[in-house]
């Protein structure tokens, strides 16, 4: 009797696939419906931003950053700013700060709002991605009526930020944050504890505390692991030591956890937007800052707290008004690298699920 | 009662039967097309959206625009695909599930319905043929993602179909009969009522059978599209898609028709007319498995099967037990 022969399969996932977030490619050898290896592929949304930047003034490379992880640009505008400020040690005024603190946890409110429904659509559930869309629109409209945009907001300025809050702004998002709670309960309630959600993430993809670190994963996948680590905490930039806050960290470091720690984040980012309303000073949006940038020569790094993880910038200057080279630091690249790990010996239908759950934003991972 | 099985084969006698079965074929096609229309407003209202409400009053000629729009599409072979498979896999897929609506009872009078006495059996044996189409389909596109699709879709519904089966035997042992007619008017005389009292086990069996047999949400599997973009008919175009599409939707309604003649007493029920009644027990069927569409997420593909195997057709094995010992001691 001849033995049955069977072979490996090579399946292409992506660019084009509905659920790969963007224009990612995925090239995975199956054997049966078994991962045997994955070979993720980048670079198909690759704009050259930090080539560009080295061409651009510091303010012209800001709406560059808008475009970086676009579900999350006011802190992508933030890490630019932050690193120039502070090559430059410039003075940035209290309202200021306090208005850049409001905008960028609202919007990583956002920014994991859309992970938690783009999940569970990924995971076939199609109506959580339709409800969090309608308290994502409502921080974009609050977004739009501070800086004229919904989604690439160039809202800061070397120095401060652009515009103050329009009249009524500040009461706004007061408004807003019952009914962000509110909703958050409900979401939860509806979610966290569906069985098939459950079998579908719980010790799925699981990334230890050692591989986390040694693939360098930042924000919620380094979370997720028990990593106490937040560069908020850490290294507190701008005026984050003013404000009571905990870092959210997981146990299992599974897909549940990492999905789990993004819920619990917006409840923090809400507590930290409601503070910084009660103790927002009155005065000036924008510093002295001096007509034309120039950063001192020298190189120069900063990072914060993104979204997805650190979001660094790297500036060499060579003192001149447009930076020498500039790095960015792009958590969803870095994030990516664990996913061919945890891949290997997965079936195919979890790929979605543990794909989902690392959190990746084209525009961030090719730059 | 008037019944076309005892009447002489005369050339009138044909004549009216064929005209019989393509009204109802005709009405059916309506219905299934308005079910599309049914499903997006329920999904939508479920999801704070509108739904279609372009096309026509209230959007009710959207499910029209649509299949006129598929009719219209260029129907293309891919390069590489099996021609011949490829072409006449959706007609396989797609005559089955009209031809079970046949033994359907739709009214008290059931003058269009094939009063066969093996009902039961000859509706889920044509409904595995459609299996074939499903795998043939996915195999001629010469697509990985339609293979897939296809061979999930092929352990999926022979693992489903089995204890579908299963909890369909315990109506059949309380109605000794096959025959979907006798099992309804069985129905009204019986001392529990409707079947779906005494059979709770056997119906909640059925349905769950029942949604994975239809791919539907939570066991949408062989065309996840987050996974395998489409599944089996990723590949397929125009008027072969649609087939897939009315496929799938004639068989939405053809065992919501049969949950309801099995387990909610068919045409049965006081003052309105019985295929009102009809009418609004499958709907409700109908709303439950679009509201399970709305609502859960997907299973994973390796507890898919344990839950056939492990779970449904032991629980559908001690229901058959179960509705043995009540009717000998009963």
């Amino acid at each position: 009797m001849e033995t049955l022969h069977s072979e490996e399969m090579i399946l292409n996932i992506g660019p084009q696939h509905p659920s790969t977030h963007g224009v990612f490619r995925l090239v995975v050898t199956i054997d049966g419906e078994q991962i045997v290896a994955a070979d993720p592929v980048v670079g198909y949304l690759h704009r050259g931003t930090e080539k560009l930047a080295e061409s651009l003034q510091y303010t012209q490379i800001i709406p560059y950053t808008d475009r970086l992880d676009y579900v999350a640009a006011m802190l992508n505008n933030y890490a630019l700013v932050h690193t120039v400020e502070y090559a430059m040690d410039l003075e940035i005024p209290e309202r200021a700060e306090y208005l850049r603190v409001i905008v960028m946890e609202l919007n990583r409110v956002a920014s994991h709002l859309l992970f938690v429904g783009a999940y569970l659509l990924d995971l076939g559930a199609m109506s959580p991605f339709l409800y969090v869309f309608q308290e994502r629109e409502m921080i974009v409209q609050l977004f739009n009526e501070i800086c004229g945009a919904r989604l690439t907001y160039n809202y800061m300025r070397v120095g401060g930020v652009k515009w103050d809050a329009p009249p009524g702004w500040l009461a706004k998002v007061r408004d807003f944050l019952p009914h962000m709670r509110e909703k958050l309960k409900m979401y939860d309630a509806l979610i966290s504890g569906n069985e098939i959600f459950l079998s579908r993430v719980r010790g799925m993809g699981v990334i230890t505390q050692e591989e986390a670190v040694a693939y360098s994963l930042s924000g919620i996948n380094l979370r997720s692991t028990g990593l106490r680590f937040d560069l908020r905490k850490k290294r507190p930039y701008g005026i984050y030591d003013k404000f009571a806050f905990d870092v959210v960290v997981g146990q299992n470091g599974d897909c549940f956890d990492r999905y789990w720690c993004h819920f619990l984040e917006m409840e923090q980012s809400l507590n930290i937007v409601e503070q910084a309303l009660e103790s927002i000073p009155d005065g000036p949006v924008l510093g002295k800052v001096p007509k034309l940038i120039r950063i001192p020569a020298g190189e120069y790094y900063t990072s914060i707290e993104g979204a997805r993880g650190e979001l660094g910038v790297y500036i060499v200057s060579d003192g001149k008004d447009k930076p020498y080279r500039m790095k960015l630091r792009r958590p969803s690249f870095v994030n990516l690298q664990i996913l061919s790990k945890l891949l290997i010996g997965q079936n195919m239908a979890n790929m979605i699920a543990i794909l989902g759950a690392v959190d990746i934003v084209l525009g961030e991972v090719d730059a | 009662m008037f019944s076309w099985q005892t009447q002489p084969l005369t050339g009138l006698n044909f004549i009216g039967m064929v005209i019989g079965a393509v009204v109802v074929l005709a009405i059916l096609l309506l219905v299934v097309m308005y079910l599309i229309f049914f499903l997006r407003k329920v999904v939508a209202w479920m999801q704070n959206r509108i739904g279609p409400n372009r096309v026509g009053p209230w959007g009710l000629f959207q499910s029209m625009a649509d299949v006129l729009k598929l009719l219209l599409k260029e129907d293309i072979v891919p390069a590489k695909a099996d021609r011949a498979l490829f072409l006449v896999a959706p007609i396989i897929a797609f005559v089955p599930a009209f031809t079970v609506l046949a033994v359907i009872p739709y009214t008290a009078g059931h003058i269009f319905t094939a009063g066969l006495n093996i009902g039961v059996l000859f509706y889920i044996a044509l409904s595995s043929i459609t299996i074939l189409g499903i795998v043939l389909g996915g195999w001629a596109s010469n697509n990985k993602y339609s293979l897939v699709g296809g061979l999930r879709s092929a352990a999926q519904m022979i693992s489903y179909e089995i204890p579908l089966g299963m909890s369909v035997l315990g109506v059949v042992m309380l109605a000794g009969s096959l025959n979907l007619t006798t099992i309804v008017q069985q129905q009204a005389t019986d001392r529990f009522g409707w079947y779906i009292i005494p059979q709770i086990i056997g119906f909640v069996v059925f349905m769950i059978a029942a949604v994975a047999e239809l791919n539907q949400t939570p066991f949408d599997l062989p065309e996840a599209e987050s996974e395998l973009v489409a599944g089996y008919f990723t590949e397929y175009t125009g008027f072969r898609f649609a087939f897939y599409m009315l496929t799938e939707f004639v068989y939405l309604f053809a065992i919501s028709a049969l949950a309801t003649t099995l387990f909610l007493g068919g045409w049965l029920g006081p003052w309105l007319p019985s295929w009102l009644w009809f009418a609004i027990k499958t709907s409700a069927v109908i709303f439950f498995m679009f509201w399970l569409r709305a609502t859960m997420p997907r299973l994973r593909v390796d507890k898919l099967m344990g839950f056939a195997w492990k779970v449904l057709i032991p629980v559908a094995l001690f229901n058959i037990l179960l509705t043995g010992l009540l009717s000998l001691l009963v």
